[in-house]
């Protein structure tokens, strides 16, 4: 199916770096995610040709214009769709989707929500910064309730939507969250969400410097990331806090609840398992500051590709009465001659 | 199945010879009319008639039983000679119910033949249908019509008797009597019918049994009840020699994409959401997965001209369709094509609006808002169809251009196209104009908008082709290079470009084809799916000497470049649409002439004879 070959020669960095001046604002949260993508694309062994980058609007859908590879630059929250007909019609590409908060949860969430549930074999890249940038601060689906923006200057009344809450509702099989600001542990869970075999949700919490200055700080700020940031490590308990004072998290049923480690036995501690999507659920809920930031892979699974879905059903049809043949199609059913 | 025609075994009664019969079926919507109205039209076509169909059914799937809104019906005519309408005013109505009979009783002509089943004409069908008394004992019913009133039902369960059926099985046998009994009528051969019926219910031989017991009791009926003293013959029309099958235009237009797979080789993605009048097209495309047609069903109309955009840009043929609501909803995704400047086909099946109007009734309306119902200067080619089975032929035209010169390509058809059915000569797949596909592959020189010097076209890539990674999007393209620009004259000058390179598609052309006198009083000018009400009106004003021509276009964007000037060869134009005036108006617009409109919005087809009238009175209104 999509079996890429391996490539002819070992890429670096500046393989897919393109000859376009990269636009975004000085100091944008976007450059750091750029070079991220950049940086990891030679592990995947791909050839360049066969990559291609979709993107909706907004300021992170500029990204294919930065990357030498195939690009496409579409419209505002469509870019699941386009990637979904794009697979559909070529299963040996490689397909990225970067979208932002606005463009895919709002504009776009009908297509996010169900390039999610059929399981395309996409590598889906949210930049949420909660604002709306290149319309120039408008608040966005991931805004904070009350939030004062140009167009909400009593603040805000709408609710936020977690992204990763919402991928996980949708069905997606690899949810994962990271930070622009830890670049190395974002390269890696972008590495992760690449070798995923179908659909591959991140959230990269990113820092519009112009718009949203600091809307992560929690994550940022070297003092409260201590006790806000919760790393996700596949087969290791949930800790956090300070090397003093670590602390966890247990379940009470289907309730989470934080405690001292010192405090309680390890047996009780909850070990991450990202193949458990019951328990995946619970932590895409939990929000500072009630409880530490989920970052990593929340849940990974396997599940059939849509796509290879429906190009097994073509193969078995070929098997099974061979290619279609429109001078017999036309003449199949009733027909009569004159004369 | 066996070619030849079977005759009926028995004409005992006179025969008298017609050269044409409009017969309509109209029941509750669970009656099977549809069916019904379909098996006539084979049995028709089997014994060498040429027709045409009009199958009317309500919007609600299942509308309450007996009520004026859930009646369903099947008009088809059939003749000797050619046949180009499904008829005007109705040789025979065959009214299951009393809602039918007063739906549809005004368009019998004087002296028609109504059949009526009795057995639907009790108290709570009366009261549905919103008649005071029964209609059938009124004396005028029978000074106007030749009125048969045969207890359908009861003649039904009597032939069935002894079936392992419960009665309600049985009962819903009677649309075959009925269609026994008009096959005997006009001397339909039943055989198809038979044959239809024992393949239909395979795997239950107990109604295969029925139903075909139904058909012939109701045949025998015709042949042995005193009530009937005549049938109708009507000799097998003059038509191309050839093998023929029956095929509507919904059909047509999924089988023209798969010609075009075939031919190029390409893998299609076909995008659709489900609507009203344009799903059959998805339905059928996805019967034949074999010919490397994928077909998704998007999660709205947005999703699905996405998706064939995706496609497109990796090479594939991506075709839609859909309905006006959902065109609508498409005008985005159609734009990003324009800019991108790739190939996609999207099949408009347009239904009477605005909003969702009446999704199952026809309407030609789509027209301005395919050429200009889109934001900002977005040329696109349009096509329509004439007949249901040229709808194979545009389809695959459809593609053609596209590919060649890299354009968005929307074909109009509609709800009357789609769902009627004619007789069509089946075309050797071979004979289809060929479709040159060339992706670039060679990185010398390669900017993704370098153009062909004779198209226009800039270059096809397949993302894969290594040395010519390239990005492209709905920002506004340097011409040549494609970078980003935001550049006043490259602006001016893409505008130009993308129109230059639709208006280029008028070399695919061929000389347009004027039906009746090279000049004269009076051209009608039509498109679409009145060729046939058209054709029909004008050749009846031509027997009657006048010179009146017709010409009827399939290319409404481009237009074709001998238009002109055949306009000016008459002193006065009409045009008859379904809407309120589309094409009238690009016609004035663009040749300054002074066309006039016909127009009539009812969600039906035109009829020939209003066609006819609007002609007798231009003509008289000539200065």
């Amino acid at each position: 199916m999509s079996e890429i070959t391996e490539a002819p020669k070992k890429y670096t960095k500046k393989d897919f770096e393109s000859d376009q001046d990269v636009r975004w604002c000085p100091g944008c949260g976007d450059y750091a995610i750029l070079s991220a993508i950049q940086k990891m694309m030679p592990d995947l062994g791909i050839p360049r040709e066969n990559i291609v980058f979709i993107s909706g609007i907004g300021c992170s859908s500029r990204f294919p214009y930065y990357m030498n590879t195939y690009g496409f630059h579409t419209i505002h929250g469509r870019a699941p769709a386009i990637a979904t007909g794009l697979r559909l019609a070529r299963p040996d590409l490689k397909v990225f989707v970067v979208t932002g908060d606005g463009d895919g949860l709002s504009i776009g969430g009908n297509h996010l929500l169900h390039v999610l549930r059929r399981n395309v074999n996409v590598t889906i890249l949210l930049f949420n910064n909660r604002i709306y940038g290149l319309t120039k601060g408008q608040y966005s689906p991931t805004s904070e309730l009350g939030k004062v923006t140009k167009s909400s200057p009593a603040g805000s009344a709408d609710r936020p939507v977690s992204p990763c809450a919402f991928a996980l509702g949708a069905g997606a099989t690899f949810v994962a969250r990271t930070v622009d600001r830890n670049v190395a542990y974002m390269e890696e869970t972008l590495r992760r969400a690449a070798q995923h075999h179908g659909a591959a949700f991140v959230e990269i919490l990113q820092n519009c410097n112009v718009y949203n200055d600091l809307a992560w700080n929690v994550l940022y700020d070297r003092e409260s990331k201590i006790m806000n940031e919760l790393r996700l490590e596949h087969g290791k308990p949930l800790l956090f806090g300070p090397v003093d004072d670590r602390h966890g998290l247990v379940l009470e049923g289907a309730t989470p609840r934080v405690v001292r480690v010192k405090d309680a036995p390890e047996s009780v501690l909850w070990v991450h398992d990202d193949g458990n999507t019951w328990k995946a659920h619970v932590l895409s809920q939990l929000w500072a500051p009630d409880f530490p930031i989920p970052i990593g892979i929340l849940m990974q699974v396997e599940a059939p590709a849509y796509e290879e879905v429906l190009l097994e059903q073509e193969r078995a049809a070929i098997a099974e009465r061979g290619p279609g043949d429109v001078a017999k199609l036309l003449v199949s059913g009733d027909t009569w001659r004159i004369g | 199945m066996s070619d030849a025609v079977a005759s009926p075994a028995t004409a005992a009664k006179p025969r008298r010879q017609l050269d044409r019969a409009v017969v309509r079926f109209a029941g509750d919507s669970g009656d099977g009319m549809q069916v019904t109205g379909e098996q006539f039209a084979t049995e028709a076509a089997w014994a060498g008639a040429d027709l045409v169909t009009l199958p009317n059914f309500p919007a609600e799937i299942r509308a309450p039983a007996g009520t004026l809104f859930g009646v369903s019906s099947y008009q088809l005519q059939f003749g000797s000679r050619r046949v180009y309408t499904p008829g005007d005013r109705l040789d025979c109505l065959v009214a299951m119910n009393p809602a039918a009979l007063k739906v549809h009783q005004r368009d019998l002509k004087d002296g028609g033949l109504l059949i009526v089943n009795t057995a639907a004409f009790e108290k709570k069908n009366l009261d549905r249908a919103g008649y005071t008394g029964n209609p059938l004992d009124d004396p005028a019913l029978e000074d106007h019509y030749r009125l048969h009133k045969v207890d359908i039902t009861r003649l039904t369960m009597d032939a069935l008797e002894g079936l392992p059926l419960n009665v309600k099985e049985k009962e819903r046998c009677k649309n075959f009597f009925s269609l026994g009994l008009v096959s005997w009528i006009y001397t339909r051969p039943i055989e198809p019918t038979v044959a239809w019926i024992t393949k239909r219910f395979a795997k239950n031989p107990a109604f295969a049994e029925a139903n075909t017991r139904a058909l012939k009791a109701g045949y025998h009926y015709g042949e042995t009840a005193e009530i009937f003293t005549e049938c109708y013959g009507i000799e097998p029309a003059e038509m191309p020699p050839g093998l023929y099958r029956s095929i509507t235009g919904n059909r047509a237009l999924a089988w023209g994409i798969l010609a075009a797979a075939e031919r190029t080789k390409l893998t299609v993605v076909y995008g659709a959401y489900p609507i009203t009048p344009a799903s059959d097209v998805l339905h059928e495309i996805s019967l034949h997965k074999r010919f490397g047609v994928r077909a998704i069903q998007a999660e709205d109309e947005i999703a699905a001209v996405g998706a064939i955009v995706g496609a497109a840009f990796g090479g594939a043929i991506g075709v839609c369709a859909s309905s006006g609501p959902g065109i609508a909803l498409k005008a985005e995704g159609m734009n990003l094509a324009v800019m991108a400047e790739l190939p996609i086909v999207i099949f408009d099946v347009q239904r009477a609006g605005p909003s969702t109007g009446l999704p199952t009734k026809t309407e030609q309306a789509d027209l301005l808002m395919a050429l200009y119902g889109r934001n900002s200067e977005s040329p696109v080619v349009v096509l329509a169809p004439m007949t249901p089975g040229d709808c194979f032929f545009v389809a695959y035209e459809a593609i053609r251009i596209a590919l060649k010169y890299m354009v968005p390509v929307i074909v109009l058809s509609d709800g009357y196209l789609a769902s009627g059915a004619e007789p069509w000569l089946i075309p050797d797949p071979k004979t289809l104009p060929d479709i040159p596909v060339s992706f670039r592959t060679n990185p010398e020189g390669f900017a993704p908008y370098v153009r062909d010097e004779a198209t226009l076209a800039r270059p096809w890539v397949r993302p894969g082709t290594a040395g010519l990674e390239h990005r492209i999007g709905g920002l506004e393209k340097e011409n040549i290079t494609g970078n980003v620009s935001y550049d006043a004259d490259n602006h001016d000058l893409m505008v130009r470009l993308r129109a230059e390179k639709v208006r280029r598609v008028a070399q695919e052309i061929p000389p347009t084809t004027v039906n009746g006198p090279a000049a004269g009083d009076l051209l009608v000018v039509g498109w679409g799916s009145t060729y046939g009400t058209i054709t029909a009106a004008v050749e009846e004003v031509q027997q009657s000497g006048k010179a009146v021509a017709s010409v009827h276009l399939r290319h409404l964007n481009p237009l074709p470049p001998d238009l002109g000037q055949i306009l000016r060869q008459y002193e006065r134009i009409l045009v008859p649409e379904v809407n309120s005036g589309q094409l009238v108006r690009i016609l004035r617009a663009e040749y300054l002439v002074d066309a006039v409109g016909f127009n009539r919005v009812r969600g039906l087809p035109l009829s020939t004879e209003e066609v006819r009238e609007a002609i007798d009175q231009l003509l008289k209104d000539k200065r």
